[in-house]
Protein backbone atom coordinates (compact mmCIF):
# COMPACT_ATOMS: atom_id res chain seq x y z
CA UNK A 1 0.00 0.00 0.00
CA UNK A 2 0.91 3.61 -0.67
CA UNK A 3 2.74 6.05 2.43
CA UNK A 4 -0.24 7.49 3.36
CA UNK A 5 -1.85 4.39 4.55
CA UNK A 6 0.35 4.53 7.88
CA UNK A 7 -1.49 7.63 8.56
CA UNK A 8 -5.03 6.59 7.28
CA UNK A 9 -8.04 6.70 10.26
CA UNK A 10 -9.95 5.01 8.47
CA UNK A 11 -8.97 1.42 5.87
CA UNK A 12 -11.91 1.98 3.48
CA UNK A 13 -13.90 5.59 3.50
CA UNK A 14 -16.59 6.97 1.09
CA UNK A 15 -16.89 10.58 0.97
CA UNK A 16 -20.17 11.65 -0.93
CA UNK A 17 -19.75 8.81 -3.31
CA UNK A 18 -22.01 8.22 -5.87
CA UNK A 19 -22.22 6.12 -8.59
CA UNK A 20 -24.13 6.70 -12.12
CA UNK A 21 -24.26 3.56 -15.02
CA UNK A 22 -23.02 5.23 -17.34
CA UNK A 23 -24.86 4.76 -20.73
CA UNK A 24 -27.23 6.85 -22.74
CA UNK A 25 -29.52 6.64 -20.55
CA UNK A 26 -28.20 7.02 -17.19
CA UNK A 27 -29.27 5.32 -14.06
CA UNK A 28 -28.42 6.80 -10.68
CA UNK A 29 -27.77 3.38 -8.20
CA UNK A 30 -26.02 5.24 -5.08
CA UNK A 31 -26.25 8.75 -3.91
CA UNK A 32 -23.55 10.33 -1.60
CA UNK A 33 -22.07 7.82 0.08
CA UNK A 34 -20.30 8.92 2.94
CA UNK A 35 -19.04 5.70 5.10
CA UNK A 36 -15.87 5.14 7.11
CA UNK A 37 -14.82 1.83 7.87
CA UNK A 38 -11.94 1.56 10.47
CA UNK A 39 -9.11 -1.34 10.77
CA UNK A 40 -10.33 -4.90 12.04
CA UNK A 41 -14.29 -3.60 11.92
CA UNK A 42 -17.03 -5.69 10.32
CA UNK A 43 -19.92 -3.68 8.65
CA UNK A 44 -22.84 -5.34 7.53
CA UNK A 45 -24.46 -3.93 4.70
CA UNK A 46 -27.52 -4.47 4.68
CA UNK A 47 -30.68 -3.19 2.78
CA UNK A 48 -33.46 -4.93 0.53
CA UNK A 49 -32.64 -6.55 -3.14
CA UNK A 50 -31.87 -3.50 -5.67
CA UNK A 51 -30.74 -1.57 -3.17
CA UNK A 52 -27.87 -1.25 -4.12
CA UNK A 53 -25.61 -3.34 -2.04
CA UNK A 54 -23.56 -5.08 -4.32
CA UNK A 55 -22.67 -1.70 -6.89
CA UNK A 56 -21.67 -0.16 -2.86
CA UNK A 57 -19.13 -3.17 -2.45
CA UNK A 58 -18.17 -3.19 -6.39
CA UNK A 59 -16.80 0.60 -5.62
CA UNK A 60 -14.17 -0.39 -3.32
CA UNK A 61 -12.49 -2.62 -5.91
CA UNK A 62 -12.84 -0.29 -8.57
CA UNK A 63 -15.26 -3.12 -10.14
CA UNK A 64 -17.05 -0.28 -11.12
CA UNK A 65 -15.77 3.66 -10.52
CA UNK A 66 -17.71 5.91 -8.44
CA UNK A 67 -18.90 8.63 -10.88
CA UNK A 68 -19.22 11.62 -7.77
CA UNK A 69 -17.29 12.63 -4.43
CA UNK A 70 -14.61 9.76 -3.99
CA UNK A 71 -13.76 6.55 -2.45
CA UNK A 72 -10.39 6.12 -0.57
CA UNK A 73 -8.43 2.63 0.42
CA UNK A 74 -5.45 2.94 2.93
CA UNK A 75 -6.27 6.74 2.39
CA UNK A 76 -5.50 7.13 -1.39
CA UNK A 77 -8.27 7.31 -3.52
CA UNK A 78 -9.41 4.61 -5.69
CA UNK A 79 -8.97 6.30 -8.99
CA UNK A 80 -5.42 6.75 -8.09
CA UNK A 81 -4.67 3.27 -6.98
CA UNK A 82 -2.64 0.56 -9.51
CA UNK A 83 -5.63 -1.28 -10.29
CA UNK A 84 -4.39 -4.63 -10.15
CA UNK A 85 -2.24 -3.33 -6.70
CA UNK A 86 -5.72 -2.70 -5.29
CA UNK A 87 -7.23 -5.62 -6.18
CA UNK A 88 -4.60 -7.87 -4.79
CA UNK A 89 -5.10 -6.78 -1.78
CA UNK A 90 -8.69 -7.09 -1.23
CA UNK A 91 -10.46 -10.20 -0.92
CA UNK A 92 -13.58 -10.68 -2.79
CA UNK A 93 -16.18 -13.31 -2.84
CA UNK A 94 -18.53 -12.52 -5.34
CA UNK A 95 -22.27 -13.19 -4.97
CA UNK A 96 -22.49 -15.59 -8.09
CA UNK A 97 -19.69 -17.25 -6.50
CA UNK A 98 -17.60 -16.97 -9.62
CA UNK A 99 -15.38 -20.15 -9.27
CA UNK A 100 -13.34 -20.97 -12.17
CA UNK A 101 -14.79 -24.22 -13.95
CA UNK A 102 -11.74 -25.56 -15.47
CA UNK A 103 -9.70 -25.54 -12.44
CA UNK A 104 -9.76 -27.61 -9.70
CA UNK A 105 -10.77 -26.65 -6.06
CA UNK A 106 -6.95 -26.18 -5.01
CA UNK A 107 -6.20 -24.19 -8.50
CA UNK A 108 -8.97 -21.99 -7.52
CA UNK A 109 -7.88 -21.24 -3.94
CA UNK A 110 -4.51 -20.59 -4.81
CA UNK A 111 -4.88 -18.40 -7.82
CA UNK A 112 -3.71 -15.22 -6.05
CA UNK A 113 -1.02 -16.75 -4.65
CA UNK A 114 0.36 -17.98 -7.76
CA UNK A 115 -0.01 -14.21 -9.81
CA UNK A 116 1.68 -13.05 -6.89
CA UNK A 117 4.40 -15.60 -7.68
CA UNK A 118 4.44 -16.90 -4.38
CA UNK A 119 7.16 -20.14 -3.52
CA UNK A 120 5.39 -23.57 -4.47
CA UNK A 121 6.08 -24.76 -0.65
CA UNK A 122 4.62 -21.67 0.37
CA UNK A 123 1.39 -21.85 -1.60
CA UNK A 124 1.06 -25.55 -0.27
CA UNK A 125 0.87 -24.12 3.39
CA UNK A 126 -1.50 -21.31 2.09
CA UNK A 127 -4.02 -23.89 0.89
CA UNK A 128 -4.23 -26.18 4.09
CA UNK A 129 -4.56 -23.29 6.15
CA UNK A 130 -7.93 -21.50 4.37
CA UNK A 131 -9.44 -25.03 3.46
CA UNK A 132 -9.06 -25.50 7.47
CA UNK A 133 -10.50 -22.49 8.13
CA UNK A 134 -13.54 -22.85 6.02
CA UNK A 135 -14.11 -26.28 7.27
CA UNK A 136 -13.02 -27.78 3.83
CA UNK A 137 -11.05 -31.28 4.19
CA UNK A 138 -7.70 -30.10 1.61
CA UNK A 139 -7.33 -34.31 0.55
CA UNK A 140 -10.99 -35.00 -0.89
CA UNK A 141 -11.72 -31.43 -2.20
CA UNK A 142 -8.15 -30.41 -3.45
CA UNK A 143 -8.50 -32.20 -6.60
CA UNK A 144 -11.86 -31.80 -7.46
CA UNK A 145 -13.64 -29.17 -10.11
CA UNK A 146 -16.26 -26.80 -9.13
CA UNK A 147 -19.35 -28.61 -10.92
CA UNK A 148 -18.31 -31.72 -8.42
CA UNK A 149 -19.29 -29.83 -5.25
CA UNK A 150 -22.01 -28.73 -3.64
CA UNK A 151 -23.68 -25.34 -3.48
CA UNK A 152 -22.07 -24.82 0.15
CA UNK A 153 -18.98 -26.05 -0.66
CA UNK A 154 -18.99 -23.97 -3.62
CA UNK A 155 -19.06 -20.89 -1.36
CA UNK A 156 -16.69 -22.15 1.28
CA UNK A 157 -14.27 -22.44 -2.21
CA UNK A 158 -15.52 -18.84 -2.31
CA UNK A 159 -14.70 -17.90 0.41
CA UNK A 160 -11.00 -19.49 1.15
CA UNK A 161 -10.14 -18.40 -2.06
CA UNK A 162 -10.64 -14.81 -1.39
CA UNK A 163 -9.17 -15.13 1.80
CA UNK A 164 -5.77 -17.12 0.42
CA UNK A 165 -3.37 -13.77 -0.63
CA UNK A 166 -4.33 -12.99 3.56
CA UNK A 167 -5.41 -9.57 1.98
CA UNK A 168 -5.75 -6.81 4.46
CA UNK A 169 -9.34 -6.38 3.24
CA UNK A 170 -12.10 -8.63 2.72
CA UNK A 171 -15.24 -7.91 0.49
CA UNK A 172 -18.13 -10.48 1.20
CA UNK A 173 -21.07 -10.39 -1.35
CA UNK A 174 -23.27 -12.56 0.46
CA UNK A 175 -21.28 -15.26 0.95
CA UNK A 176 -24.18 -17.51 2.52
CA UNK A 177 -27.03 -16.92 0.44
CA UNK A 178 -28.76 -19.73 -1.01
CA UNK A 179 -28.06 -22.08 1.77
CA UNK A 180 -30.21 -24.01 4.55
CA UNK A 181 -30.35 -22.68 7.50
CA UNK A 182 -28.03 -25.51 8.83
CA UNK A 183 -25.36 -24.99 6.91
CA UNK A 184 -26.02 -21.39 6.75
CA UNK A 185 -25.45 -21.20 10.18
CA UNK A 186 -22.50 -23.58 10.52
CA UNK A 187 -20.98 -21.03 7.75
CA UNK A 188 -21.85 -18.13 10.16
CA UNK A 189 -19.90 -19.74 12.58
CA UNK A 190 -16.98 -20.32 10.29
CA UNK A 191 -17.15 -16.83 9.91
CA UNK A 192 -17.08 -15.72 13.66
CA UNK A 193 -13.90 -17.96 14.05
CA UNK A 194 -11.83 -16.23 11.25
CA UNK A 195 -12.93 -12.70 12.03
CA UNK A 196 -11.97 -13.35 15.76
CA UNK A 197 -8.80 -15.50 14.71
CA UNK A 198 -7.57 -13.24 11.82
CA UNK A 199 -7.42 -9.25 11.62
CA UNK A 200 -9.10 -8.15 8.78
CA UNK A 201 -11.28 -5.34 7.75
CA UNK A 202 -14.46 -6.67 6.49
CA UNK A 203 -17.56 -5.59 4.67
CA UNK A 204 -20.32 -7.84 4.41
CA UNK A 205 -23.33 -7.36 2.24
CA UNK A 206 -26.41 -9.35 3.33
CA UNK A 207 -30.37 -8.98 3.14
CA UNK A 208 -30.37 -11.04 6.27
CA UNK A 209 -30.73 -8.91 9.59
CA UNK A 210 -29.95 -11.57 11.68
CA UNK A 211 -27.04 -12.06 10.12
CA UNK A 212 -25.72 -8.67 10.14
CA UNK A 213 -26.45 -8.44 13.65
CA UNK A 214 -24.95 -11.67 14.46
CA UNK A 215 -21.68 -10.88 12.06
CA UNK A 216 -21.28 -7.35 12.36
CA UNK A 217 -19.41 -5.14 14.67
CA UNK A 218 -21.40 -2.38 12.65
CA UNK A 219 -24.74 -2.18 10.68
CA UNK A 220 -25.07 0.17 7.85
CA UNK A 221 -28.96 0.25 6.08
CA UNK A 222 -29.11 0.93 2.42
CA UNK A 223 -32.84 2.18 0.82
CA UNK A 224 -32.68 3.11 -3.00
CA UNK A 225 -28.74 3.97 -3.17
CA UNK A 226 -28.45 6.48 0.35
CA UNK A 227 -27.10 4.68 3.82
CA UNK A 228 -30.23 5.32 5.86
CA UNK A 229 -28.75 4.26 8.97
CA UNK A 230 -25.44 3.03 10.65
CA UNK A 231 -25.37 2.12 13.83
CA UNK A 232 -23.94 -0.65 16.27
CA UNK A 233 -26.03 -4.02 16.46
CA UNK A 234 -27.15 -3.20 20.17
CA UNK A 235 -28.52 0.29 18.77
CA UNK A 236 -29.25 -0.96 15.23
CA UNK A 237 -32.65 -2.54 16.50
CA UNK A 238 -33.45 0.43 19.11
CA UNK A 239 -33.35 3.01 15.64
CA UNK A 240 -36.45 4.85 15.24
CA UNK A 241 -36.01 5.70 11.34
CA UNK A 242 -39.02 4.68 9.16
CA UNK A 243 -36.85 2.70 6.70
CA UNK A 244 -35.19 0.94 9.46
CA UNK A 245 -38.53 0.22 11.05
CA UNK A 246 -40.09 -0.91 8.27
CA UNK A 247 -36.76 -3.40 7.45
CA UNK A 248 -36.98 -5.07 10.71
CA UNK A 249 -40.75 -5.02 10.71
CA UNK A 250 -40.37 -7.28 7.28
CA UNK A 251 -37.50 -9.63 8.98
CA UNK A 252 -39.36 -9.88 12.22
CA UNK A 253 -42.65 -11.12 10.04
CA UNK A 254 -40.73 -13.77 8.18
CA UNK A 255 -38.15 -14.82 11.23
CA UNK A 256 -39.99 -14.07 14.43
CA UNK A 257 -39.29 -11.97 16.98
CA UNK A 258 -35.63 -10.37 16.72
CA UNK A 259 -34.33 -9.83 20.02
CA UNK B 1 -13.92 -53.07 -64.37
CA UNK B 2 -15.67 -52.90 -61.28
CA UNK B 3 -15.01 -50.49 -58.20
CA UNK B 4 -12.56 -53.10 -56.00
CA UNK B 5 -10.29 -54.00 -59.02
CA UNK B 6 -9.72 -50.61 -59.81
CA UNK B 7 -9.22 -49.96 -56.34
CA UNK B 8 -6.62 -52.95 -56.08
CA UNK B 9 -4.77 -51.65 -59.52
CA UNK B 10 -4.15 -48.15 -58.55
CA UNK B 11 -3.50 -48.24 -55.05
CA UNK B 12 -0.22 -46.80 -55.04
CA UNK B 13 -1.89 -43.60 -57.13
CA UNK B 14 -5.21 -43.51 -54.29
CA UNK B 15 -3.19 -43.32 -51.77
CA UNK B 16 -0.67 -41.09 -53.28
CA UNK B 17 -3.75 -39.12 -53.32
CA UNK B 18 -5.34 -39.48 -50.10
CA UNK B 19 -1.51 -38.28 -49.45
CA UNK B 20 -2.17 -35.39 -51.58
CA UNK B 21 -5.49 -34.31 -50.06
CA UNK B 22 -4.27 -34.75 -46.56
CA UNK B 23 -1.46 -32.28 -46.91
CA UNK B 24 -3.69 -29.74 -48.83
CA UNK B 25 -6.05 -29.77 -45.95
CA UNK B 26 -3.59 -30.56 -43.14
CA UNK B 27 -1.41 -27.19 -44.49
CA UNK B 28 -4.93 -25.24 -45.00
CA UNK B 29 -6.02 -25.60 -41.65
CA UNK B 30 -2.56 -25.29 -39.50
CA UNK B 31 -2.32 -21.64 -41.65
CA UNK B 32 -6.11 -20.83 -40.91
CA UNK B 33 -5.81 -21.92 -37.30
CA UNK B 34 -2.48 -19.24 -36.63
CA UNK B 35 -4.65 -16.69 -38.90
CA UNK B 36 -8.04 -17.09 -37.27
CA UNK B 37 -7.32 -17.81 -33.22
CA UNK B 38 -5.13 -14.96 -33.18
CA UNK B 39 -7.52 -12.44 -34.08
CA UNK B 40 -10.54 -13.80 -32.89
CA UNK B 41 -8.33 -13.39 -29.58
CA UNK B 42 -7.54 -9.57 -30.37
CA UNK B 43 -11.22 -9.07 -31.68
CA UNK B 44 -12.36 -9.32 -28.39
CA UNK B 45 -11.31 -6.09 -27.32
CA UNK B 46 -11.57 -4.47 -30.41
CA UNK B 47 -14.98 -4.16 -32.18
CA UNK B 48 -14.33 -3.12 -35.18
CA UNK B 49 -11.75 -5.87 -36.34
CA UNK B 50 -14.32 -7.91 -34.98
CA UNK B 51 -16.30 -6.40 -37.31
CA UNK B 52 -14.10 -6.31 -40.49
CA UNK B 53 -12.62 -9.42 -40.02
CA UNK B 54 -16.14 -11.30 -39.30
CA UNK B 55 -17.63 -9.69 -42.44
CA UNK B 56 -14.15 -10.57 -44.94
CA UNK B 57 -14.48 -14.18 -43.76
CA UNK B 58 -17.65 -14.37 -44.42
CA UNK B 59 -17.59 -12.87 -47.85
CA UNK B 60 -14.75 -15.48 -48.57
CA UNK B 61 -17.49 -18.61 -47.84
CA UNK B 62 -19.77 -16.70 -49.67
CA UNK B 63 -17.89 -16.93 -52.77
CA UNK B 64 -18.74 -20.27 -54.99
CA UNK B 65 -15.03 -22.26 -54.37
CA UNK B 66 -14.57 -22.49 -58.19
CA UNK B 67 -15.17 -18.93 -58.60
CA UNK B 68 -12.66 -18.15 -55.72
CA UNK B 69 -9.77 -20.63 -57.49
CA UNK B 70 -10.81 -18.37 -60.51
CA UNK B 71 -10.08 -15.63 -58.61
CA UNK B 72 -7.01 -16.44 -57.21
CA UNK B 73 -4.83 -17.84 -60.76
CA UNK B 74 -4.31 -14.57 -61.78
CA UNK B 75 -2.71 -12.79 -58.44
CA UNK B 76 1.07 -12.30 -58.32
CA UNK B 77 2.27 -14.26 -55.62
CA UNK B 78 -0.62 -15.71 -54.26
CA UNK B 79 -1.86 -17.18 -57.75
CA UNK B 80 -1.19 -19.67 -60.45
CA UNK B 81 -1.32 -23.06 -60.87
CA UNK B 82 -0.92 -25.37 -58.40
CA UNK B 83 -0.92 -26.30 -55.03
CA UNK B 84 -0.11 -23.19 -53.48
CA UNK B 85 -3.39 -20.95 -54.94
CA UNK B 86 -5.21 -24.13 -53.64
CA UNK B 87 -4.12 -23.56 -50.10
CA UNK B 88 -4.31 -20.08 -50.23
CA UNK B 89 -8.10 -20.52 -51.26
CA UNK B 90 -8.77 -23.42 -48.54
CA UNK B 91 -7.30 -21.15 -45.41
CA UNK B 92 -9.64 -18.39 -46.79
CA UNK B 93 -12.71 -20.61 -46.77
CA UNK B 94 -11.87 -22.77 -43.17
CA UNK B 95 -11.17 -18.70 -41.45
CA UNK B 96 -14.67 -18.11 -41.19
CA UNK B 97 -16.07 -20.77 -38.57
CA UNK B 98 -12.46 -21.03 -36.55
CA UNK B 99 -12.96 -17.10 -35.78
CA UNK B 100 -16.80 -17.17 -35.73
CA UNK B 101 -15.96 -20.31 -32.38
CA UNK B 102 -13.16 -18.53 -31.18
CA UNK B 103 -14.73 -15.32 -31.08
CA UNK B 104 -18.46 -16.68 -29.87
CA UNK B 105 -16.62 -18.87 -27.21
CA UNK B 106 -13.90 -15.99 -26.00
CA UNK B 107 -16.92 -14.07 -25.43
CA UNK B 108 -19.79 -16.56 -24.16
CA UNK B 109 -18.08 -16.93 -20.86
CA UNK B 110 -19.99 -16.22 -17.52
CA UNK B 111 -19.94 -12.62 -15.99
CA UNK B 112 -19.12 -13.63 -13.09
CA UNK B 113 -16.64 -15.69 -13.53
CA UNK B 114 -14.39 -12.61 -15.66
CA UNK B 115 -15.74 -10.41 -12.65
CA UNK B 116 -13.91 -12.76 -10.11
CA UNK B 117 -10.71 -12.47 -12.64
CA UNK B 118 -10.91 -8.75 -12.91
CA UNK B 119 -11.18 -8.52 -8.65
CA UNK B 120 -8.51 -10.77 -7.85
CA UNK B 121 -6.08 -8.49 -9.92
CA UNK B 122 -5.49 -10.66 -13.45
CA UNK B 123 -3.96 -8.36 -15.87
CA UNK B 124 -6.08 -8.24 -19.62
CA UNK B 125 -3.68 -11.17 -21.22
CA UNK B 126 -4.28 -13.07 -17.90
CA UNK B 127 -8.12 -12.68 -17.87
CA UNK B 128 -7.44 -13.85 -21.68
CA UNK B 129 -4.80 -16.79 -20.93
CA UNK B 130 -5.62 -18.45 -17.60
CA UNK B 131 -9.62 -17.72 -17.99
CA UNK B 132 -10.95 -17.16 -21.11
CA UNK B 133 -9.05 -19.64 -23.59
CA UNK B 134 -9.18 -22.40 -21.24
CA UNK B 135 -12.92 -21.94 -21.34
CA UNK B 136 -13.29 -21.38 -25.00
CA UNK B 137 -10.99 -24.03 -26.44
CA UNK B 138 -14.09 -26.55 -26.67
CA UNK B 139 -15.59 -23.76 -29.18
CA UNK B 140 -12.33 -23.40 -30.82
CA UNK B 141 -12.28 -27.09 -31.65
CA UNK B 142 -15.60 -27.30 -32.89
CA UNK B 143 -14.56 -24.31 -35.17
CA UNK B 144 -11.32 -26.37 -36.30
CA UNK B 145 -14.05 -29.17 -36.64
CA UNK B 146 -16.22 -27.81 -39.23
CA UNK B 147 -13.49 -26.14 -40.97
CA UNK B 148 -11.52 -29.17 -41.16
CA UNK B 149 -14.83 -30.97 -42.91
CA UNK B 150 -15.51 -28.28 -45.09
CA UNK B 151 -11.76 -28.12 -46.72
CA UNK B 152 -11.45 -32.17 -46.93
CA UNK B 153 -14.83 -31.10 -49.55
CA UNK B 154 -13.72 -28.35 -50.88
CA UNK B 155 -9.73 -29.69 -51.52
CA UNK B 156 -11.25 -31.86 -53.88
CA UNK B 157 -12.13 -28.89 -56.46
CA UNK B 158 -8.41 -27.87 -56.27
CA UNK B 159 -7.58 -30.67 -58.93
CA UNK B 160 -9.17 -28.39 -60.76
CA UNK B 161 -6.50 -26.40 -61.08
CA UNK B 162 -3.43 -28.95 -60.59
CA UNK B 163 -2.93 -29.11 -56.89
CA UNK B 164 -3.81 -33.11 -57.46
CA UNK B 165 -5.55 -34.90 -54.25
CA UNK B 166 -8.80 -37.32 -54.65
CA UNK B 167 -10.61 -34.68 -56.85
CA UNK B 168 -7.89 -35.88 -59.15
CA UNK B 169 -9.88 -38.83 -59.72
CA UNK B 170 -13.42 -37.30 -59.91
CA UNK B 171 -12.43 -35.03 -62.83
CA UNK B 172 -10.99 -37.49 -64.58
CA UNK B 173 -13.56 -40.14 -63.92
CA UNK B 174 -15.70 -37.24 -65.38
CA UNK B 175 -13.47 -36.76 -68.65
CA UNK B 176 -14.20 -40.48 -69.04
CA UNK B 177 -17.10 -41.06 -68.61
CA UNK B 178 -16.54 -43.51 -66.02
CA UNK B 179 -18.45 -43.90 -62.47
CA UNK B 180 -15.50 -46.29 -61.19
CA UNK B 181 -13.26 -43.61 -61.80
CA UNK B 182 -15.32 -40.81 -59.95
CA UNK B 183 -15.91 -43.05 -56.93
CA UNK B 184 -12.34 -43.84 -56.76
CA UNK B 185 -12.02 -40.45 -55.25
CA UNK B 186 -14.68 -39.78 -54.01
CA UNK B 187 -15.49 -42.34 -51.76
CA UNK B 188 -11.97 -42.08 -49.99
CA UNK B 189 -12.27 -38.49 -49.66
CA UNK B 190 -16.20 -38.95 -47.82
CA UNK B 191 -14.79 -41.37 -45.61
CA UNK B 192 -11.72 -39.18 -44.66
CA UNK B 193 -14.57 -35.88 -44.13
CA UNK B 194 -16.26 -38.64 -41.58
CA UNK B 195 -13.22 -39.79 -39.96
CA UNK B 196 -12.03 -36.30 -39.22
CA UNK B 197 -15.33 -34.94 -38.04
CA UNK B 198 -15.50 -38.19 -35.63
CA UNK B 199 -11.94 -37.81 -34.29
CA UNK B 200 -11.93 -33.80 -33.73
CA UNK B 201 -15.66 -34.69 -32.33
CA UNK B 202 -14.29 -36.90 -29.98
CA UNK B 203 -10.98 -34.71 -28.90
CA UNK B 204 -14.05 -32.10 -28.43
CA UNK B 205 -15.87 -34.20 -25.56
CA UNK B 206 -12.44 -34.93 -24.03
CA UNK B 207 -11.86 -31.30 -23.91
CA UNK B 208 -15.61 -30.25 -22.90
CA UNK B 209 -15.67 -32.15 -19.76
CA UNK B 210 -14.11 -29.33 -17.77
N1 LIG C 1 -25.17 -2.34 -15.12
C1 LIG C 1 -26.33 -1.84 -14.64
N2 LIG C 1 -27.11 -1.08 -15.43
C2 LIG C 1 -28.26 -0.57 -14.97
N3 LIG C 1 -28.72 -0.77 -13.75
C3 LIG C 1 -27.99 -1.52 -12.91
C4 LIG C 1 -26.76 -2.10 -13.31
N4 LIG C 1 -26.28 -2.81 -12.27
C5 LIG C 1 -27.16 -2.67 -11.28
N5 LIG C 1 -28.20 -1.90 -11.66
C6 LIG C 1 -29.33 -1.51 -10.82
O1 LIG C 1 -28.82 -0.92 -9.67
C7 LIG C 1 -29.61 -1.22 -8.55
C8 LIG C 1 -28.74 -1.77 -7.45
O2 LIG C 1 -28.20 -3.00 -7.84
P1 LIG C 1 -27.33 -3.89 -6.86
O3 LIG C 1 -26.88 -5.09 -7.60
O4 LIG C 1 -26.27 -3.03 -6.26
O5 LIG C 1 -28.41 -4.27 -5.76
P2 LIG C 1 -28.28 -5.22 -4.49
O6 LIG C 1 -28.62 -4.41 -3.30
O7 LIG C 1 -26.95 -5.89 -4.47
O8 LIG C 1 -29.42 -6.28 -4.76
P3 LIG C 1 -29.47 -7.85 -4.40
O9 LIG C 1 -29.78 -7.96 -2.94
O10 LIG C 1 -30.60 -8.35 -5.22
O11 LIG C 1 -28.16 -8.45 -4.77
C9 LIG C 1 -30.68 -2.18 -9.04
O12 LIG C 1 -31.87 -1.46 -9.19
C10 LIG C 1 -30.15 -2.67 -10.35
O13 LIG C 1 -31.22 -2.94 -11.22
MG1 LIG D 1 -26.33 -7.86 -4.72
Amino acid sequence: MPEAAAFAEYVIEFRQAGYVVPSKTPRSILHEVSLGVTDGEVLAILGRSGSGKTSLVKLINRILGFTSGDVLVGGTSVSEWNLIQLRRGIGYVIQEIGLFPHLTVRDNVCIVPELERWPLDRIHRRFLEVMALVGLNADEFGNRYPRQLSGGQRQRVGVARALAADPRILLMDEPFGALDPITRAELQQVFLDLSRRVRKTIVLVTHDLREALLLGTRVVLLHAGRVVASASPEEFLKLQQPEVREFVAASELRLGHIP
Amino acid sequence: MTLWSFFATHRQEILAAIEQHLMLVGISIFIAILIAVPLGILAVTRPRLRALSLALANIFQTIPSLALFGFLIPLPFLGGIGARTAIVALVLYALLPILRNTYVGLTSIEPAILEAAEAMGMSGSQVMFRVRLPLAKGFILAGIRTATVITIGIATIAAAIGAGGLGTFIFRGVAMVSNVVILAGAIPAAILALLADYALGFLERLWKVN
